[in-house]
């Protein structure tokens, strides 16, 4: 006796979270039955394992038709196939579209084209993650770029509005799209110990402040540009380190301010031209796109290390940065017009900082000299 | 009376890309009604066309208003080639026609090919100006509504039942016609599609004409079935109860839309018959068959039923080995009486087994000519009733006409009922207090046919001709077709009624019918439940009357319909009787089988369980003649197995009475099933039932002995544990008061051993006897283990799990809201090595429990619910294949209340079980008039008004979604029950009747038949609910799939399957959102019609 056709229809179409859960880690039937059971589910309902066994079939036939649909949720919406409580239809929709950070960790910058498809099996065996789930994540990726990439208005809302995903997964997808279009390196041994929360963050800020939609939000509103104009500015910031006398007036001004605040004041004082100077640099090499990749990769070569080798603690280099563009304000060359914010935040974990190691810091960038807005401004949360 | 038949095509959305340059489609849209169509413009380039076009106008008859369906056509234009068909929504727009249901047809109809199943969306809108038009010739019947409801729907006061109406048309299957070579399977399907929606609409017309002629307005229980006969063609037969009824809102009777049926049909003479093929209510004898059959093989089928209207009541089925056909009766009481009376039913059954055929029937004066020749291979036979025995044949016949006579005198106008309906049958199963007053039995009848092919080359092309359906009008060419297929109910129809008359009843009520067809070999069964009726209900303008003497009689009626209708002294078969534990006055059996639903006014004990009993038997593959004989020498025993295992099941979870009863025997190459399902549950006014004792055959053998002691202990416990399970638990009653003479309500039945020779009958019968070396046989020994293992491997369903197949669970009352249809399709392959009856026996047990057990574990998030109206059905598509189609309803149930209910002292949940039963039933009766006033609910509102079905979203409801909360597609609720728990239907739209066929040519590619069959199921529920919602209403009741064929070709890649659903198109309201609408609106207009909605329940 073998069993050649077994399938429920229900008018509401049921939805199982856990199966759902384990189709969406890319378990094959078998495996995933294998883990139903170990979950103790039969004893709980008294099932034998071929009930379990067609049940995961059948659950896993509904995905596979759902499938087609969660490629374009409004679609889910309004189809009439499957008849989902909206409630139900969120969720199968966000959990379509969650990821596994390790993965996205791998992906993140990287071109989302076949190439990096092809090394999924290689991501795959490093992160323990299936390849199947690798492949819907990294489709799922590929698709938001796809839809948003010339789309207009707030990248969040964009793929808010056409992929329904709650706010926050939302805002991680725009920093995702945000980090491939603009190719970040982050990848480097050197950047390993950053999370995508990190990163995530970044994006977000560089979203805001950055782009051409940042600039001016009526026209023109890309979010997934960097504004080149905003970028050719930040060459003028070399003047802070170029000008002897500019990055004199600097230090102490940061020096006057910071007094008897740092624990780590000395090494600071000792330090502040080699930072003062690396932090320009990167800002003012961004013209270039290879610059642009690499600038998670310079902020922590040319910043973030000899903080950390000076064991600076987090709170420490927070104030630094706080009153290192502060300070800036009161600089001759930039009181007039000052605007556009370079504004990173990398949250770096410095061994030092041992009372926090999840703890962040924000590097804040500088600014442009002849740019339109008002303020030099560094936000820290 | 012509109407105006007006569509927009509004929009498209999700259509699929059919240009695969630009990603785009360029799509248009042809509109066709008969002969006339119209078409959109092109909309270049998009997936969401917006035509918005002009309203078409169609100026039709109103006969093709009832026949035609609208057929729209979304097509790709192609400046090249031909365009290509995206895909066809057909709408049926009876509904439209009468004045209540619904207005107008709007919505988003899904966009269906037979090949790629459905491709987007489009937005439809459909109205119909009817102009008055007295004509008293015509062939419409607007304005009659169709109900699939098998009872009163909610919201009508029925004023009259008039009776059993019915009609079958018949065509040549396009499938199957030589055209179909040449043509693409997309045409082909087609055309058979839009065949069968031309068929169904024709057959409606004409029942409505029947109803209009009875001076009825509606049509309640109707069940339409199609007969797929391969080459010898395509059957589509309709059965239903004609009606007048009355909306309880209104005091007024309903005027259908068009005009008035009743004074119209002043100017019809009632034997005018509009329509000369509806033979089929003329009585069938053996000659009118044989002047149809023109072929010398076709002679056989045609003469098949011999006319011994006689009924053979046999208390067992008992098998009778020549006995081609069986009558079965087996009004229960008989099936319990004990081994006494088996033994010698049985041994009397084996006497005539001996003796040539004519000489079984044992009451000749009853029998009209008995006219066998020797080809007469079907004729009935070998009837032997195991009354005869007992009572003198023409004694017996006096003594029933006198019961007859004296029952139709009840009846009021006797003769006005005769002459108006030659079948005394209602296809409803739940009635109106006080319709039915007694219950006498389960009759049934079954017959084996021989199909054969219709040699018309009349039908040739027909497809290809526009007006098609007008050759449907069979007096045209070939009459011949549908008489024969008539004739051959009637033949069935006349058994039951002679059963019937048998019981002393009159009537017949849950009437059904049924067929399988295997090759040329077709089985027709027909079934009901012999009853009294209260005949005020039967006739014209006697309401007020039977309202004060009903009221009266309502006392009595709680236990009156256990009550035996026949005459005490005369049983027609032997049973076992007891005063009624109720009312200590009457006479009742001590077991019971209907196949109606529970009354409400009946007094249950605990709560009811699903009951079924499963049978395979082995059958040589033959041809023609051969196999007819097979199939009827198997049913017998088939029939009389399945009724053994019930019993012995039924006992085994002590209870005493079997409601929805349904036996479906399936026909196959080389097997044959039997499939009984029904709700067991104990009948406070029946006796307590026996147990089940095993008896061992060699006595000598301590083992044996012992293991035999060992098995009646695991009987007792699980019948010990059952009823505790079902909470069966009867105040115990001393045998004094009950003064009965007759002794002993706990006697012990023995546990049957059935085997299929009869001798074993015998064995078994002798047995008790004390002869028991008679026949023992080793392999019978490990044959009947089997059984008794078989009925203790019957797993109850997880706690928290109830299940029946009727529409209400006996002992549950307080429903909730959440309810989940579905469908569940297994198929499994039987390695053909081992194929003994055993092993298919066992296989088939496992499917069966085994589909069950995956039920409980799907719906387990459900906890506590009831698997309300559980359907089986089987079907043996190939060799070694066994299909399995379950569709119910699984309805949560408040757990608190109902443990109360356990708790309180036995009297009381006595009383509270009937009472809450009654109040269940009663109250969307009692509200839906208020609704009605109150609630001038637009249909496009009333979509909204549920919003969201709550099924399983409990933990997930927190979490924010805001995205997802502006969905647009309105809820459609699916129900095969008549109501919606917690809901009121204010409305019924019209009958919802969708046939669609599927076909792939790539069936790996969707997903293996799983897939294929599973998305494709998908695809009707979503069409289903999609014309209800463009109907404006929010669910389906009485929902059915009445088939579904699946016939699979894995080495071509290949699939095709049928499915026919039907269901009425309802508007309801939440009770919740009513009270709070309700509190709003004057309620002094409510309140008189609510009572008078009281009083008519």
């Amino acid at each position: 006796m073998t069993s050649e056709l077994d399938i429920f229809v229900g008018n509401t179409t049921l939805i199982d979270e856990d199966v759902y859960r384990l189709w969406l880690d890319g378990y094959s039937v078998t495996d995933a039955v294998a883990l139903r059971v170990r979950s103790g589910i039969l004893e709980q309902t008294g099932a034998t394992a071929a009930v379990l066994q067609s049940d995961t079939m059948d659950h896993y036939r509904t995905f596979h038709m759902l499938e087609r649909l969660l490629h374009a949720p409004p679609k889910l919406l309004h189809q009439l196939i499957f008849q989902i409580p909206p409630s139900r239809q969120a969720l199968l929709i966000e959990r379509y579209y969650a990821f596994d950070e390790a993965f996205v960790r791998e992906v993140l910058g990287k071109k989302l084209s076949k190439g990096t498809k092809k090394d999924l099996d290689d991501i795959s065996t490093k992160t323990g993650i299936t390849l199947k789930s690798c492949r819907r994540q990294f489709d799922n990726f590929k698709r938001v770029f796809k839809v948003v990439e010339e789309m207009r208005g707030s990248l969040v809302d964009n793929i808010q509005q056409h992929f329904l995903l709650s706010d926050r997964l939302a805002r991680d997808y725009a920093a995702i799209v945000f980090f491939a279009n603009n190719r970040f390196e982050t990848g480097k041994k050197k950047l390993q110990y950053l999370s995508f929360g990190d990163f995530a963050f970044c994006a977000e800020l560089m979203i805001q402040n950055w782009t051409l939609g940042a600039v001016d939000s009526q026209m023109d509103d890309m979010d997934m540009d960097l504004d080149k104009e905003f970028l050719q500015d930040l060459k003028e910031l070399k003047v802070l380190v170029a000008d002897k006398d500019l990055l004199d007036l600097h230090k102490s001004l940061v020096c006057t301010a910071l007094r008897g605040k740092l624990g780590v004041f000395s090494e600071m004082e000792a330090n502040f031209k080699n930072l003062s100077r690396g932090l320009v640099n990167v800002a003012a090499k961004l013209t270039h796109n290879k610059d642009v990749r690499d600038l998670f990769v310079d902020l922590v070569e040319k910043f973030v290390e000899p903080c950390r080798s000076d064991h600076w603690p987090l709170s420490d280099v927070r104030f630094f940065l706080n009153q290192y563009s502060a300070s800036v304000h009161s600089l001759d060359g930039f009181r007039l017009e000052c605007g556009g914010t370079i504004w990173a935040h990398c949250n770096l974990h410095l061994p030092g900082s041992s009372n926090s190691p999840a703890s962040a810091f924000q590097v804040a960038g500088t600014t442009s000299v002849h740019h339109h807005a008002q303020q030099f401004f560094l936000y820290f949360q | 009376m012509p109407g105006k038949l007006k569509v927009k095509i509004v929009a498209g959305r999700h259509l699929p890309v059919m240009d695969r340059a630009s990603d785009l489609t360029d799509a248009f849209v042809e509109v066709k009604f008969g002969n006339t169509t119209f078409k959109t413009d092109v909309y270049l380039k998009s997936l969401n066309p917006q035509w918005n076009s002009e309203w078409f106008k169609f100026e039709v008859d109103d006969e093709d208003l009832q026949d035609e369906p609208l057929q729209i056509t979304v097509l790709d234009h192609d400046t090249y080639s031909a365009n290509d068909a995206i895909g066809k929504v057909y709408i049926d727009i009876d509904p439209l026609l009468y004045s209540e249901a619904a207005t107008v047809i709007s919505g988003w109809f899904p966009i269906y090919d037979t090949i790629h199943g459905i491709r987007g969306e489009i937005n439809v809108v459909v109205k119909v100006d009817l102009f008055n038009d007295l004509n008293r010739f015509r062939q419409s019947s607007c304005g009659v509504k169709f109900f699939c409801t098998t009872s009163i729907p909610k919201c009508y006061r029925a004023v009259i039942i008039h009776g059993f109406v019915e009609e079958l048309v018949v065509n040549e299957d396009p499938e199957y016609q030589w055209i179909d070579r040449i043509r693409t399977p997309r045409a082909s399907n087609e055309a058979r599609q839009r065949l069968i929606s031309l068929m169904s609409g024709e057959l409606q017309r004409k029942i409505g004409l029947k109803v209009l002629e009875m001076r009825g307005n509606a049509v309640v229980g109707y069940l339409q079935c199609f007969d797929l006969e391969g080459e010898s063609g395509l059957v589509v037969r309709a059965i239903g109860t004609a009606c007048t009824l009355d909306k309880l809102s209104s005091p007024a009777a309903f005027l259908p839309a068009c005009n008035s049926p009743s004074k119209e049909m002043k100017e019809i003479p009632f034997n005018e018959d509009p329509n000369p093929n509806t033979h089929s209510s003329g009585p069938s004898t053996p000659l009118k068959n044989q002047t149809y059959s023109f072929s010398p093989s076709k002679s056989y089928s045609r003469q098949s039923s011999s006319s011994d209207t006689d009924l053979s009541l046999t208390p067992k089925t008992a098998p009778y080995p020549q006995g081609p056909r069986i009558y079965l009766c087996p009004s229960s009481p008989s099936l319990s009486c004990g081994s006494l009376h088996l033994k010698k039913s049985c041994l009397l059954l084996s006497e005539s087994s001996l003796t040539p055929h004519h000489s079984s029937l044992v009451s000749p004066v009853l029998r009209k000519s008995v006219s066998f020749s020797e080809e007469l291979f079907l004729a009935a036979s070998g009837m032997g009733s195991g009354s005869a025995g007992k009572e003198g044949g023409p004694f017996k016949a006096l003594l029933r006409q006198q019961t007859q006579s004296a029952l139709e005198q009840r009846g009021g106008s006797p003769h006005r009922f005769c002459r108006r309906r030659e079948f005394p049958f209602f296809t409803l199963t739940a009635f109106p207090p006080g319709f039915l007053v007694h219950v006498g039995g389960v009759v049934s009848a079954r017959s084996v046919k021989l199909l054969d092919r219709i040699h018309n080359p009349a039908f040739v092309g027909i497809m290809g001709n526009t007006r098609s359906y007008k050759l449907l009008d069979w007096n045209s060419f070939n009459s011949d077709e549908p008489e024969t297929r008539d004739a051959w109910w009637a033949e069935i129809r006349q058994e039951i009624k002679s059963h019937a008359k048998a019981l002393g009843c009159h009537a017949v009520v849950g009437y059904s019918e049924s067929t399988s067809i295997c090759e040329e070999v077709c089985i027709l069964s027909a079934s009901g439940t012999a009853a009294v009726l209260n005949p005020r209900f039967l006739q014209d303008g006697t309401v007020e009357g039977c309202l004060e003497q009903r009221l009266e009689e309502n006392l009595s009626t709680r236990c009156g319909f256990c009550h035996i209708p026949y005459d005490e002294l005369n049983m027609p078969f032997p049973a076992h009787l007891t005063y009624c534990y109720n009312c200590r006055k009457q006479k009742v059996p001590d077991v019971l089988f209907t196949t109606i639903d529970l009354p409400t006014d009946a007094t249950v004990i605990g709560k009811g369980c699903l009951i079924q009993a499963r049978l395979c038997r082995l059958k040589k593959k033959a041809q023609a003649e051969a196999n007819a004989t097979a199939i009827s020498n198997l049913l017998p025993f088939m029939e009389y197995e399945v009724h053994t295992q019930l019993m012995n099941k039924l006992k085994l979870k002590g209870m005493n009475a079997l409601f929805g009863l349904r036996i479906q025997i399936t026909v196959g190459e080389n097997m044959l099933m039997g499939l009984a399902s029904a709700t067991g549950v104990y009948l406070a006014a029946l006796p307590t039932p026996g147990g089940i004792q095993i008896a061992g055959k060699t006595p000598n053998d301590g083992s044996y002995e012992q293991h035999i002691s060992h098995m009646q202990k695991k009987i007792n416990d699980t019948i010990a544990k059952n009823k505790e399970l079902y909470e069966i638990n009867p105040p115990e009653i001393s045998e004094e008061i009950i003064g009965s003479p007759i002794p002993e309500p706990r006697q012990r039945s023995r546990l049957l051993r059935s085997q299929s020779e009869s001798s074993d009958e015998v064995t078994e019968l002798d047995l008790s006897h004390g002869k028991k070396d008679a026949f023992v046989l080793e392999i019978d020994d490990t044959d009947a283990m089997e059984d008794v293992h078989s009925l203790l491997t019957d797993v109850p369903p997880p706690s928290g799990f109830y299940s029946c197949n009727t529409e209400i669970m006996p002992g549950i009352n307080n429903w909730t809201s959440e309810i989940q249809m579905f469908t569940s399709v297994r198929v499994i392959r039987l390695s053909s090595l081992n194929l003994t009856n055993q092993a298919l026996n066992k296989n088939f047990n496992d499917l069966c429990e085994n589909l069950l057990k995956s039920l409980y574990f799907k719906l387990r998030s459900m906890i506590p619910c009831c698997l309300c109206h559980v359907n089986f059905t089987v079907s043996l598509p190939e060799d070694e294949l066994i299909q399995v189609t379950v569709t119910a309803v699984a309805i949560t149930f408040d757990k608190n209340q109902a443990l109360q209910t356990t708790k309180t002292p036995v009297e009381k949940s006595l009383q509270r079980a009937s009472t809450d039963n009654e109040e269940l039933l009663q109250f969307p009766l009692e509200l839906c008039s208020d609704s009605l006033h109150s609630h001038p609910f637009p249909p496009v509102k009333a979509v909204t008004v549920e919003k969201a079905s709550p099924v399983g979203d409990g933990n997930f409801r927190n979490r924010s979604a805001p995205p997802c909360a502006n969905s647009t597609v309105g809820v459609v609720k699916m129900t095969p029950l008549s109501f919606i728990p917690g809901a009121k239907i204010t409305k019924y739209l019209g009958i919802i009747n969708m046939f669609f066929i599927r076909e792939t040519t790539s069936l790996r590619e969707e997903g293996g038949v799983s897939g294929f069959l599973h998305a494709f199921i998908a695809e009707v529920f979503a069409m289903v609910r999609a014309h209800v919602a463009a109907l404006g209403g929010n669910a389906v009741v009485s929902y059915i799939m009445k088939q579904c064929v699946f016939m699979e070709n894995p080495n071509k890649n290949q699939a095709q399957c049928l499915i026919n659903v039907s269901g009425d198109a309802v508007v309801f309201v939440r009770e919740s959102d009513l009270e709070v609408v309700s509190s709003q609106q004057p309620t002094t207009n409510c309140q008189s019609s609510c009572t008078e909605g009281e009083v008519t329940t």
